[in-house]
């Protein structure tokens, strides 16, 4: 559970967030969509504690962002990063086995539970073929599943996603978004993720948050919040809704 | 042959690598005497008094001290790649050698009383924070900026150091002059008790912490996502290096290439993981620094500062395994 209340961000005197308060509902998958340098990263890295916002606040699982270290942060959450540039080739299993670091003692080692962890979710994430290889020579998909996989092997309750489609190729962005929602369902886990497809956001979503020069201009059920009149607002496009069988998706009007 | 085996093979090389250099020196003793004379405390021996000697006041002491700097300048060099996730720095190139014997030129000149571990540990540590506060900005250490940054500190304490060299008297100015040359031709078992401890804390710290450099490796953001203080915990390592650093160069002066070579020769031979990359990395070190040291005294007459051997036996090395499988491991 994610609770925000009236946040305010400045960045070398410049506003980046103003007035935001949102929930993110365990069990659900959060989209927040907006523009580029609409404010979605900053929201983002202000939840990882990254950030000190200068006014409201922000409770994880009903705990006060800034009384958490670092080490009981990560305990409750976790971060898929956006772009991920590794200095040291280490095996996926390793990568993974990093999310437990939180979890053991300052000086300690990983031990048997741990390694079982990481071979259990190699195998929910099905990459048990990757398990021994260098994560610089798989591919952007792959590396997304592996960093998800660092993410669950916190064992957080929250998971904050930065553009997990970015650079994926279009099954892999449906794969990825599918595996989220079954994963925020089966695990009672909160996602909350920015993306830039609206149309992922009306497959996907439970709940968007349209963000706009650093404000929150709407947010709510998918089909409520993706609206020709708010896409016209923030992106300054003209779309219609167009069905493609049950569902609902946007459509540029003048292409 | 397999990751396994060879992780062993480098866990165990000091133990051969020692056995090879007591044989070698102005006067070859046997494996056989050698036996004998290592056994000896526990039974009768019939050598001449200078054989044991030697061995004893003169090579053990000195393949001791070979092997700890070796392991403190490897060491330290696998902690500062790791938590400036950046492969082409060590002691050296950051400065931290270069304060290190700031504060051997300043105890030898100016301070006789204290100990010259003291000030080379606090001018080291000094010249660490000095490359990191002037390479840091926005929350990041550019790989290029660290290395300049660690050019100019550097540059900056290796002239502190020839001012107090013009400053000294003569008598003073041979014993600076040699130090820094890199040698370990002074060494006997004081330097071993004088170094041996801090240089063990220092490895013992980051061979303890050697997980948690995997995590800071990922970069500031993602090693406090996975539940990393990072500025403490960096602190931490820098405060273990400079520890064993400037130990070693407080005996042994400067000695370049072990800590930027030898973890990369242990990442590409046994893997990046530094969980086995800080104790190998130490190992090798202890080893590849004995080895130097040996050819160092014996191959001509008389002896040559073990740095031009490190150079020259490293630099080969390096790129011959960086062209068979090094794309992979260091990769920027």
């Amino acid at each position: 559970m994610i609770e925000v209340e009236n946040l305010r961000l400045r960045l070398n005197g410049q506003p980046v967030l103003e007035r935001v308060s949102l929930t993110a509902r365990p069990g659900s998958v959060t989209v927040l969509l907006g523009p580029n340098g609409s404010g979605k990263t900053s929201l983002l890295l202000c939840l990882c504690a990254h950030y000190r916002p200068s006014q409201g606040e922000i409770r994880l699982c009903q705990q006060s962002l800034p009384s958490l270290s670092y080490r009981s942060l990560a305990r409750l959450l976790a971060v898929v990063p956006q772009d991920h540039n590794p200095v040291f080739p280490y095996q996926v299993r390793e990568v993974i086995l990093l999310g437990r670091i939180s979890r053991v003692g300052f000086f300690s080692q990983p031990t048997g539970r741990d390694y079982e962890l990481v071979e259990d979710i190699l195998a929910l994430l099905q990459i048990q073929h990757l398990a021994d290889k260098p994560y610089t020579r798989i591919s952007g998909g792959e590396r997304q599943l592996v960093l998800i996989g660092r993410c669950l092997a916190q064992e957080p309750q929250v998971l904050l996603l930065d553009e997990p489609t970015n650079h994926l190729d279009f099954k892999n962005q449906y794969a990825i978004l599918k595996l989220i929602k079954e994963l925020a369902r089966q695990r009672n886990l909160t996602f909350l993720m920015t993306l830039h497809d609206p149309n992922m956001a009306l497959l996907f979503a439970d709940h968007v948050i349209l963000l706009a020069e650093g404000r929150i201009v709407s947010q709510g059920h998918p089909l409520e919040v993706i609206t020709p009149e708010n896409m016209a607002a923030i992106y300054h496009l003209d779309v219609e809704m167009v069905a493609a069988g049950p569902r609902r998706l946007v459509c540029p009007k003048n292409i | 042959m397999s990751r396994t085996w060879l992780r062993w093979l480098l866990l165990l090389s000091p133990l051969p690598a020692a056995l090879t250099a007591l044989q070698f020196g102005a006067y070859p003793i046997s494996p056989g005497e050698i036996g004998l004379i290592l056994w000896g405390p526990f039974g009768g021996v019939e050598l001449p008094d200078h054989i044991i000697n030697i061995l004893w006041q003169v090579r053990l002491p000195r393949i001791f001290l070979a092997m700890l700097v070796g392991m403190a300048l490897s060491a330290s060099g696998t902690a500062l790649q790791a938590i400036f996730r950046n492969p082409l720095v060590d002691a050296f190139i950051l400065g931290l050698s270069a304060g290190a014997a700031l504060g051997c030129a300043l105890s030898v000149a100016f301070w006789p009383g204290l100990p010259i571990q003291v000030t080379a540990f606090l001018c080291s540590l000094l010249a660490a924070f000095l490359t990191f506060t002037l390479a840091h900005t926005r929350g990041e250490v550019p790989i290029l900026s660290l290395i300049l940054a660690g050019v100019i500190v550097s540059a900056f304490f290796s002239a502190l150091v020839s001012m107090i060299k013009f400053l000294v008297d003569p008598h003073k100015l041979a014993s600076i002059v040699f130090w820094l040359m890199g040698s370990l031709s002074l060494a006997d078992w004081l330097a071993v008790r004088q170094a041996g401890p801090w240089i063990g804390l220092g490895c013992f710290l980051i061979w303890l912490g050697r997980w948690r450099l995997n995590a800071l490796s990922m970069g500031d953001v993602e090693a406090k996502a996975l539940g990393i203080e990072v500025s403490r915990e960096r602190g931490l390592f820098l405060l273990a290096a400079a520890l064993s650093v400037a130990s070693a160069v407080s005996v042994s002066g400067i000695i370049g290439w072990v800590g930027l070579m030898v973890p990369h020769v242990v990442r590409m031979l046994a893997g990046p993981d530094h969980r086995w990359v800080v104790p190998l990395s130490m190992t090798l070190g202890a080893t590849f620094l004995v080895l130097s040291d040996t050819v160092a005294r014996t191959f001509t007459g008389g002896e040559i500062p073990v740095g031009i051997i490190t150079t020259l036996a490293g630099a080969p090395f390096f790129i011959f395994l960086l062209k068979q499988r090094g794309q992979e491991s260091w990769r920027t």
